[in-house]
């Protein structure tokens, strides 16, 4: 009888030793909540009530401020989801790949329900949003591992490993290998600098000319008539090479940073966005794998000509594995003097680079939110204006910009913004990284100078019979094969990388009802228009799946579509429709064919409703249905 | 003679403080934009959407727009108050509704402004969902199944009574208002029956217990005259400060 409570108290006390080690990592700062409860998760596999109890009193937040960023991330757990947490990625790309299949052998292999934790409270298995692996899926995580490139051979021997209770930690290495499948390098993908060029370029820029010190020491861009010159030499270099943001929006990089510089705070941040969440894209996976000292060179030349001291990176929670090689990566440049205090020599040149991890919410890419999600809050986007620049992280002036954004800047601080700005289109300077995957031979990273036409990128990967490209993922185009002489550039197919391919053999509809559920699932919630709609949205794409659906449904969805345009808090919400409305005029007849021919349709379904009855009896023959039902 | 900035709403000249949001500058110039989230003593946060009106073409919710001078704003339009509808019926949808059963009926803001934007039907399958009543308080009724996520007693209890009983969980769908304490429930926080928190919820989520009916239906607040009157009542006059931030 004393074992019980034993076992209780000792793991009380595993919680409550992780949480003060995470805590007192994290500096005891009530702005890196998040963190800390994504680290008690990863130690302890949930976070329970008695653990937020503890973070919040050594944090001083209040239980519900809490317990309300733990529930609104969707790899934090507040209840036990067993030992091993399998969770499938839940990409189109992975769908047509054989995910559903490999779900269905391992739950049943592990004698568990999707979504459910098994009996023994061993194990639990489901789904989450795509996690970055389609050139290599179908994918999952295990415990917030990634695990690409699985076979039914594959899930056998995590179906074993997992029923043997082997640690996570002796689990065979290759099975976490992530392949970075770079199939065309072009200027950055290609570029042969070494660390701290770009850093010493821009210095390079303010040192001719003469320096002396200044009688008002106030920092080292004033310290030096010279040295003063190089952060706007450099800004003049962005600003002339015409680089836009790469996150999909296209803002003018140089306008922002300039802003940015221009405003008044106590410090300025540099915020590197690398919360890749859009569905197909997998870019900045690899730009992190392997050109993480480029990325952070950008963010240090940036630093330097917005006159930053601190730089914070939010790592999307589905590239956790990177965080220990990127981690390195930051602790060498501190002892070549690229990261730290007097960089490169550089009196009153002081940066740092802090990593913060995300833990499953795809509206967190959205910059105001990842700046909420930075400050350790649930990740809801904030009313604009203020725009970051001038209210940014903490309310100080701060830029965000994507990974390939940073990179590419770097470029242009070593070969100067002439040179960029000569690559591409008038209006879309330099190269673009996308991330090719689906009906493909060779899918992976493929970098093109802006302006190359869809057609080419499909001959180069390897695409035949192909009936439509996603451009940008869910939130950006669809297009058929008539408009494949359409070309990537800002000013015809903007995208923020994801170019997902779907031969003539796809449903275009399934695809569609895919991106529905990805929407309504990453919703955060905040406005009416985005909560509700996207659910309505998915209701009405399921009862079209389910044989029910009637022209009704057809123009609900364009009334949901309005209705989102026209109130939707963010970019989430007004992009939820696209897919559908794409296919819709692209692909009308793989809807039809599902449609019945009346005006309206219940939803309801009888013979479904006993579909409960049927597997609780374990009965599927014909007296177990309605007349005239399959 | 003024030299008050104004901006045009549906034609007519409204002037306003800088600072002032184009819902707040309306409201104070007795001009209504229908709405449901805002509160004249809280700092809006736009949520809900229903203030969402076009100003200079774009749609924008007017709460947590500034005002500036010059700005052409249109409301009362058919496109608007239809939008409106929806966003009334997409809430309803989302909870359990019953007015003829609810304590809050004729007082409640989500179905006064159902009968002043004419919402004459459902719009959309209600999804029904599991939402438990925690009746733990010895004072309070908390019924989450009529929670619009206003955020109201958030904000209330967090800026005004000083005790940060509500805050919201979840996600998406799944977002819900949930309570200070460990245990989950309201008796464990330390709300109390004078607090503001109690006072501001516009539907009956937050009740106070032993207390039914004692205004009876048809005499009630929205029964004397609609939201968009009482909503002008209601508004800080000019120079009138009672926000709490």
């Amino acid at each position: 009888m004393p074992a019980k409570p034993k076992v209780v108290s000792e793991s009380q006390h595993i919680f409550e030793q992780s949480v003060r080690r995470s805590v007192a990592r994290w500096g005891h700062d009530p702005h890196n909540v998040l963190q800390v409860l994504r680290e008690v998760q990863e130690e302890c596999g949930f976070i329970p009530p008695p653990a937020i109890a503890l973070i919040a009193r050594l944090l001083r937040l209040s239980y519900a401020r809490v317990s309300g960023v733990a529930g609104f991330y969707a790899f934090l757990n507040t209840e036990p989801h067993g030992e091993y947490r399998v969770l499938f990625s839940d990409n189109i790309t992975d769908q047509m790949l054989g995910s559903e299949a490999l779900l269905d052998a391992l739950c049943h292999r592990l004698w568990v329900e999707p979504g459910k934790r098994s009996e023994d409270g061993l194990v639990s298995v489901g789904r989450t949003s795509c996690t970055g692996m389609c050139d290599q899926g179908p994918a999952l995580l295990v415990n917030g591992r990634a695990i690409p490139a699985l076979t039914p051979e594959r899930i056998e021997r995590i179906a074993q490993l997992i029923l043997g209770r082997v640690p996570l930690g002796d689990w065979p290495a290759e099975f976490f290998a992530v392949e970075d499948n770079v199939r065309r390098a072009d200027i950055l993908l290609g570029h042969s600098l070494k660390p701290g060029d770009p850093i010493r370029a821009a210095l390079a820029r303010g040192a001719r000319g003469w320096s002396e010190n200044a009688a008002n020491e106030r920092s080292w861009r004033e310290a030096y008539v010279g040295a003063a010159l190089g952060p706007s030499a450099t800004l003049e270099e962005i600003k002339r090479s015409n680089l836009r943001g790469r996150g999909g929006a296209g803002f003018t990089t140089g306008i922002k940073w300039e802003a940015c510089r221009h405003a008044t705070g106590l410090t300025h941040y540099v915020v590197c966005n690398a919360d890749e969440g859009e569905p197909g894209t997998f870019k900045d996976r690899v730009l992190l794998n392997r050109h993480a000292d480029l990325l952070f060179d950008g963010m240090t030349v940036a630093a330097y000509a917005i006159g930053a001291t601190q730089g914070l990176l939010y790592l999307r929670g589905e590239y956790r594995h990177l965080l220990e090689p990127l981690q390195a990566t930051l602790e060498r440049r501190r002892t070549e003097h690229l990261l730290g205090t007097r960089i490169c020599d550089q009196p009153g040149f002081d940066f740092e680079v802090q990593i913060h991890v995300g833990a499953g919410a795809y509206v967190c890419g959205e910059e105001s939110a990842l700046i909420e999600s930075l400050e350790g809050k649930r990740g809801v986007p904030r009313n604009r204006p203020p725009y970051p620049v001038t209210n940014g992280y903490l309310q100080q002036p701060t830029i965000v910009n994507n990974v390939e954004t940073l990179c590419a800047a770097a470029l242009v601080a070593v070969h100067g913004g002439d040179w960029y700005r000569g690559i591409g289109t008038l209006k879309s300077a330099g190269t673009k990284v996308l991330s090719v995957a689906g009906d493909v031979e060779r899918p992976g990273l493929y970098e093109y100078a802006f302006g190359v036409p869809v057609r080419q990128v499909l001959e180069d990967c390897g695409a035949t019979r192909t009936q439509a490209v996603q451009i940008s993922g869910p939130s950006g185009v669809c297009i058929d094969a008539t408009e494949f002489d359409r070309r990537i550039a800002f000013e015809d197919l903007p995208t923020a990388g994801a170019f997902t391919v779907f031969d003539t053999s796809r449903d275009m509809f399934e695809v569609a009802r895919n991106y529905a559920h990805f929407f309504a699932h990453e919703s955060c919630g905040f406005c009416t228009p985005c909560r509700v709609g996207t659910s309505m949205l998915v209701a009405a794409m399921d009862k079209i799946r389910d044989g029910n659906g009637t022209q009704h449904e057809l123009r609900e969805m364009n009334r949901l579509n309005r209705v989102l345009l026209m109130s939707a808090h963010c970019g989430l919400g007004h992009t939820a429709c696209n897919p559908i409305l794409d296919t819709l005029r692209r692909f009308r007849p793989a809807y039809e064919r599902k449609l019945r021919s009346l005006d309206f349709a219940p939803a309801f379904d009888l013979d479904g409703a006993l579909a409960r009855a049927r597997q609780m009896t374990r009965r599927d023959d014909a007296g177990a249905h309605l007349e005239g039902q399959p | 003679m003024s030299t008050q900035p104004t901006f045009l709403l549906d034609g007519v000249e409204v002037p306003f403080q800088p600072g002032q949001s184009v819902l707040q500058a309306a409201l104070s110039a007795g001009r209504y934009i229908p709405h449901l989230c805002y509160h004249p003593e809280f700092k809006p946060h736009g949520s809900c959407k229903v203030c969402t009106a076009k100003v200079n073409g774009r749609t924008v919710a007017t709460c947590t727009t500034p005002a500036e001078a010059a700005i052409e704003v249109e409301s009362n339009t058919e496109e608007l108050n239809e939008l409106r509808r929806t966003l009334v019926q997409m809430l309803f949808a989302e909870g359990n509704h019953f007015c003829p059963s609810c304590e809050k009926s004729g007082n409640c803001g989500l179905q006064a402004l159902g009968y002043d934007l004419g919402v004459m039907t459902a719009g959309f399958r209600h999804l029904f969902p599991e939402r438990p009543v925690d009746a733990s308080h010895p004072d309070l009724w908390l019924d989450f199944n009529r929670c619009i996520l206003c955020e109201l007693c958030v904000r209330a209890s967090r800026d005004v009574d000083g005790k940060r009983a509500f805050s919201l969980g979840g996600r998406g769908l799944g977002k819900h208002l949930i309570v200070n304490a460990e245990s989950g429930r309201l008796a464990d926080t330390e709300i109390a029956l004078g607090d503001k928190a109690v006072e501001v919820c516009p539907v009956g989520v937050i009740l106070r217990k032993r207390e039914g009916f004692a205004i009876p239906i048809g005499e009630r607040r929205y029964d004397r005259s609609p939201i968009s009157a009482q909503a002008l009542e209601d508004a800080p006059r000019p120079l009138e400060k009672r926000q709490h931030d």
